[in-house]
């Protein structure tokens, strides 16, 4: 048996807790990219875009998430280094057994990907860590229905890609 | 014990630049469990939505089963304060479908992605991140019009599940973790 997933869900768990203790905020990572969006859009138009009443609610500044997504990816590439998993890949190996190893096929796939994950994560008010890690271990009710539907709605998509566009 | 207005915790918790620099050390921590659990990867993500690798479910349930136990102790104590997201059907079950949609088609989530380009995955980076940039851009630009139609639509109350059902959260906690250790064991039983 592989303890690993169980060894990193125990650190998310630990980590939490010092979220709340000493930040006194839960884990959670799709609102720094609605800053980011943000800090983007006023450096092309302006200062105005911080009329905005989504920016009005969400500053486009550099907070305590923001650097926590930052730091994902830190902790990410120093682990991937220490265990020799680092690679520079453009197209997984699961999605090119099916769609073929096509780099740009994977991009565009990723990019409406990305635009439906940025749109839906902000739309619902969380994602799979502000919602599905924090919002249901406070046993918050509409973490609880949102985790479902996350996974319900990817499930049924992922059968559908490939399923039924690349029958296996 | 209740925490006192200008207590050492209150004023760390205030401290914007601590809380910036708290924020890269603890999201570096996350980047290592998420790196370390598999779940930066692509195919562990799709092989979860495909239901043949259940690593996702279990960092993430061992995750919420631990948290639960210790978040719930900090606010007992009156060392926390549970933050509660507000939800509609609107908002929730919408967007919702939504993310579903994009977690399929990306492959990544919001962490996720952030630690799948730290390991490398070029896809995420300029496919993934982009993408999320754009699609949360398109959700501030239609916010307004969105809030006066159907984000609003069908209330869920903003309260956890032992507030709603009018218990001690203790009475929840116990059977949640049995359940949880439970569905555990049956995936570890099934060699999923």
């Amino acid at each position: 048996m592989d303890w690993t997933p169980y060894l990193a869900g125990l650190g998310i768990g630990i980590l939490s807790w010092f979220t709340f203790l000493l930040s006194a905020r839960p884990l959670g990572c799709s609102t720094a990219y609605a800053r980011t969006s943000g800090m983007i859009e006023r450096a092309i138009r302006g200062d105005s875009v911080l009329e905005k009443p989504y920016y009005r609610n969400f500053v486009p500044q550099i907070d305590w998430e923001w650097m926590l997504v930052l730091g994902i990816v830190i902790g990410a590439f120093i682990t991937a280094l220490v265990r020799g998993e680092f690679a520079l890949i453009w197209v997984p190996s699961t999605f090119e057994a099916a769609f073929g190893s096509s780099s740009l096929l994977r991009l565009a796939v990723a990019l409406v990907g990305g635009v439906l994950m940025g749109l839906g994560a902000r739309w619902a008010g969380g994602c799979t860590s502000g919602h599905g890690i924090s919002g249901t271990l406070q046993l918050a009710i509409a973490s609880w229905i949102a985790v479902v539907i996350f996974f319900v709605s990817g499930i049924i998509v992922a059968f559908l890609l490939y399923g039924v566009i690349v029958p296996w | 014990m209740v925490e006192s207005a200008d207590s050492p915790l209150q004023r760390l918790r205030q401290n914007q630049s601590l809380q910036r620099l708290l924020g890269l050390v603890m999201g570096v921590a996350f980047g290592v469990f998420l790196q370390l659990g598999g779940v930066t990867s692509y195919d562990v993500i799709i092989g979860q939505l495909l239901l043949y690798d259940f690593t996702v479910v279990k960092v993430m349930l061992s995750a919420v089963a631990v948290g639960m136990v210790g978040v719930y102790l900090l606010v007992h104590l009156g060392l926390a304060s549970l933050a509660i997201k507000p939800g509609s059907i609107g908002t929730t079950v919408l967007g919702g479908i939504i993310f579903g949609c994009g977690f399929a088609v990306l492959g990544y989530c919001p962490g996720t992605v952030a630690g799948a380009v730290g390991s490398g995955a070029l896809d995420a980076l300029f496919g993934g991140v982009t993408g999320i940039l754009i699609g949360a851009g398109i959700f501030a630009e239609l916010y307004p019009r969105l809030d006066a139609s159907v984000l609003q639509r069908g209330k869920i109350p903003d309260m956890t599940i032992p507030e709603l059902v009018g218990v001690q959260p203790r009475t929840v906690i116990v059977p949640m973790i049995i359940l949880i250790i439970a569905i555990l064991y049956g995936i570890e039983y099934l060699g999923l």
